[in-house]
């Protein structure tokens, strides 16, 4: 008999278990399926550092949250509407998120008493009423899931549990009406080597999915419609695919072949793992001995008139910044990117933070000024490394982008661009003219230097760390010299041309929430939230850091009240004071976990 | 056109101390340049810091000097993507087995395509006369004045260590010797490691004596013939005969062992690479690639 269908504008589910249960596999299917339904949607993985902490542990959850919704959402969500766990450490970890009245979806398999100690528990919760508060669904999933792959020939009972996760799978596809062929063909390929598992994890699948058909446990099944987003193609991305791909892509419109120098780091190998795929797009992806070496060749191939990258997390890009600092007096394009997690020292590897700030901006000896911008969203990470790379070139200097562990790993539905309409990236080698070169003449509209690249006859010419004498290069210890050199440098820099900064106003707002980075998703979120409780507030978000945008001084004068929220103690906050005399305050929490939409909206609202 | 040492001159005035070493290692260099048959262009020097460093400036040929201890780093970025340069780094003991040694090492293992010629002179000249890690022990220099009383590396056997597939060592007033091993290195095709003994006159002078002026401890290695006293009958492509000659010392055997001491064949690290760019599956068609995977359509 069919079920009750019952229609729902967005949902937030968390998927939770063990590291090695399949978590982050769980909720990447389902958000798949979620795409193909044209929900929009937002994906929050949440993982430990360790491969594979102790089974049942608590250190050992790992986590996946989706949210998805028949309109725009610019977030994972704050907390999840629906909680999975996979084993007694995942209720103890997520149960707090989940608001009373939730749903929550138990393997009651895995509340063994061994298990239930491991995760601190004196009984178990399924049976002292300390979730009265919930609709709890208590599902023998492993057994269940063991039993229905009894039959199948070569596989293991450990085999066998292990598809747990696909039962699971099965039952949330069912409960929210999602597509199954793409699952289907996904497990088929996937273990295309083993058809015998293949077979396993399809049959879990689809007895958890007849589970949710027939239990009376289920007795709703919902709906979320598509979302009405701007028409095109669309596939989901996250930020470090959409990075990498962003690198081809400046490569393409610039005709340069791509460079890439990484030392493998969390939150930033799987950029290296990607480019690494693509040498049919003439990349050359280097693994170096450090991070140290791995900054140094993207500027040998720079120099060579290679597109020269290299890629880090903060714990590595401290190490680059000598070379930045090269590259910086060299006059060369260069592009540092600092996939940003948790620190100080190595921190929190998979958690995002927005505290390398004031490290790209001024961790280097002396004066050495670099254009740092930072990505906004999983998909803008996209065109952030074009817009970078186009710095770079058309100024002959390095240039910082900065991402996060959530934008790295997060996902959402991105439009698919149209490659031949992106800008080109006119780069002039120097040619020969007959006169003597001079490697430190500069373009009067940019203060761009030449690029004269090895190979080119008659343009012989020697760089170095050293400081130059103005237009002709050789080493010059004349203090006037140097002081020009150093205001030239600076002067370069500051002309960097950036769009203006655009603020979603209302009318009456006298508060401005200025974000910057990763930030993007929940601050608007939380904005949003303010105007639909009646409350009044405008929103700008910085792209570029450095230089700022030329009308940030006449935005944030135009306010009263300017309120920066930073997952740091305040590093924007600082420069933004100090620049402008503008008194601004900061909300500031460096949790691991990226802002909720509900603490910008107290914050804003604490102003009003 | 043919070109001579001359034209291999640049404009900047040559800045080491009157009577050090290195002068006659430029001048050596700079002659044996032409014999390469390249265009001035297709060649770049690359340093990092200290006195040897500064080698890039007197060259008429692309150059950098770069950070200290990075120049193998960087020239492997160059020499990876430009498969067409002769890239050549020019270091010293301090910037390439100290503070650099893990480029140095690596750059070897990888068998990258560059030539490294390591000026040797045992001591820190451009910081005033401190002791390196190729210093003698109990060496009194201003940071060491009760001796040093850290061991000296062996730079041949850290190279053969490291599998350089060229190792070879030569003296900076030893013209022939030291264009002979230039003119191997250069024609040897992956990571070539030479180590030039070079006198620093001002605060090391007279390390090399014993074989800069003693001329007859001097062991020129011939391939297939033995090596003097030592008992080894020299074997290019044998590497526990070049390891074993890379220990023979003036205090082991009363010589020094000059000469090419190892020199294989093995593909080179730029080589592989562009290898697998030719193999690779796919046409690069990023329009493609962005639209791959589960796609849904809108509108
Ligand atoms: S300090 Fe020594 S090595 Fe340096 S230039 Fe002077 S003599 Fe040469």
């Amino acid at each position: 008999m069919a079920k009750r269908v019952e229609q729902l504008e967005s949902v937030v589910i968390r998927f939770a278990g063990d590291s090695g249960d399949g978590m982050q596999l769980t909720g990447g299917r389902f958000t798949s399926e979620t795409a193909l339904v044209g929900n929009d949607l937002a994906t929050f993985p949440d993982f430990p550092a360790e491969i594979r902490a102790p089974a049942g542990s608590l250190p050992g959850v790992s986590g996946f949250q989706l949210h998805f919704a028949d309109h725009d959402i610019l977030t994972p969500g704050d907390r999840p509407d629906v909680l999975v766990v996979m084993n007694p450490a995942a209720l103890k970890t997520n149960l707090a998120d989940l608001p009373k009245g939730g749903t929550l979806i138990v393997d009651t398999d895995a509340f063994t008493e061994r298990n239930l100690k491991k995760a601190g528990y004196d009984a178990s919760p399924l049976e002292d009423g300390s979730l009265a508060g919930y609709q709890v669904h208590a599902v023998q999933l492993t057994s269940m899931t063991v039993g229905a792959l009894k039959e199948i020939e070569g596989v293991t009972a450990r085999e066998a549990e292990r598809a747990k996760n696909m039962f699971a799978l099965g039952l949330m596809s069912w409960l929210y009406g999602r597509p199954v062929d793409s699952t289907l063909e996904f497990l088929e390929k996937k273990f295309a080597k083993r058809p015998e598992i293949a077979a396993a994890n399809i049959k879990a699948f689809n007895t958890g999915y007849a589970f949710g058909e027939t239990s009376e446990s289920f007795a709703v099944q919902y709906e979320v419609k598509a979302a009405s987003l701007q028409p095109g193609l669309y596939r989901q991305i996250t930020g470090n695919t959409a990075l990498s791909w962003g690198l081809l892509a400046a490569s393409k419109l610039s005709k340069l072949p791509l460079f890439l120098g990484a030392y493998p780091i969390t939150p930033a190998s799987s950029i290296l793992e990607e480019l690494a795929k693509h040498k049919a797009f003439g990349v050359r992806t280097f693994q170096a001995e450090d991070e140290i070496a791995a900054a140094g060749a993207a500027l040998g191939a720079s120099f060579g008139g290679s597109l020269g990258v290299t890629t880090s997390a903060g714990p590595g890009v401290v190490l680059k910044s000598e070379t930045v600092g090269l590259a910086v007096t060299l006059e060369l394009p260069l592009v540092i990117i600092d996939v940003q997690r948790a620190g100080p020292s190595t921190g929190m590897p998979t958690k995002p933070e927005q505290g390398d700030l004031l490290m790209v901006l001024f961790g280097r000896n002396s004066e050495s000024p670099v254009p740092v911008l930072a990505a906004s969203s999983p998909g803008d990470c996209f065109y952030a490394a074009i817009e970078a790379v186009r710095v770079a070139l058309t100024y002959r200097t390095p240039v910082y982008l900065l991402s996060d562990a959530y934008l790295a790993n997060g996902a959402e539905p991105w439009l698919v661009p149209d490659i031949a309409a992106l800008a080109p990236i006119d780069v002039d080698f120097a040619q020969p003219n007959g006169e003597v070169f001079q490697p430190y003449a500069r373009d009067p509209a940019t203060l761009a230097r030449p690029w004269a690249i090895p190979g080119t006859p008659g343009l012989e010419h020697r760089v170095g760390g050293l400081e130059k004498a103005n237009i002709t290069g050789s080493i010059s210890y004349d203090p006037e010299n140097h002081d020009l050199m150093t205001q030239l440098r600076a002067q370069k820099v500051a002309g960097v041309q950036v769009p203006a900064l655009e603020v979603d106003h209302q009318e009456g707002a006298d508060v401005l929430v200025l974000s910057w980075g990763g930030t993007y998703g929940p601050v608007h979120a939380g904005v949003r939230q303010v105007r639909a409780a009646g409350g009044k507030a405008a929103h700008a978000h910085l792209r570029w850091l450095n230089p700022f945008p030329s009308n940030l001084g006449d935005v944030l004068r135009s306010y009263e009240r300017v309120l920066i929220p930073e997952m740091n103690l305040g590093q924007l906050l600082q420069l933004v004071r100090a620049r402008y005399l503008v008194d601004a305050v900061g909300y500031n929490r460096v949790t691991g976990k990226p802002f909720k939409a509900g603490e910008i909206a107290d914050a804003v609202e604490a102003l009003q | 056109m043919t070109l001579t040492a001359k034209d291999f001159k640049s404009d900047q005035e040559v800045r080491w101390c009157p009577g050090c070493g290195d002068y006659a290692i430029l001048a050596a260099v700079q002659s044996f340049m032409p014999e390469l048959g390249l265009e001035r262009e297709k060649i770049v020097f690359i340093s990092g810091i200290g006195c040897a460093a500064r080698f890039p400036y007197y060259m008429q040929t692309y150059g950098m000097h770069s950070i200290h201890g990075r120049a193998p780093a960087i020239a492997t970025g160059l020499a990876t993507s430009r498969p067409d340069l002769s890239v050549w780094v020019v270091t010293g003991d301090g910037d390439s087995l100290s503070i650099g040694g893990n480029h140095l090492i690596h750059a070897l293992r990888r068998n990258v395509n560059i030539k490294i010629l390591l000026l040797n002179n045992q001591i820190y000249g451009l910081t005033k006369g401190q002791y390196s890690p190729t210093s003698e022990q109990g060496k009194v220099t201003g940071s060491t004045p009760m001796g040093s009383v850290d061991y000296p590396f062996n730079p041949l056997s850290l190279a053969l260590g490291a599998d350089a597939t060229f190792v070879a060592r030569a003296l900076d007033t030893d013209k022939p010797g030291l264009t002979e091993v230039l003119r191997r290195a250069a024609a040897h095709k992956g990571a070539a490691f030479v180590e030039i003994f070079q006198n620093c006159n001002i605060y090391n002078d007279g390390a090399f004596d014993f074989v800069r002026d003693e001329k007859e401890n001097r062991l020129y290695l011939k391939h297939g013939e033995p090596a003097g006293d030592t008992g080894v009958t020299h074997d290019e492509t044998d590497f526990a005969a070049a390891f074993e000659l890379s220990r023979v010392t003036i205090e082991t055997h009363g010589v020094v062992p000059l000469g090419v001491f190892r020199d294989v064949q093995r593909e080179s690290y730029d080589d592989l690479l562009a290898a697998q760019l030719a193999n690779a599956k796919g046409d690069g068609d990023l329009q493609a690639l962005v639209a791959s995977g589960d796609t849904w359509q809108i509108g």
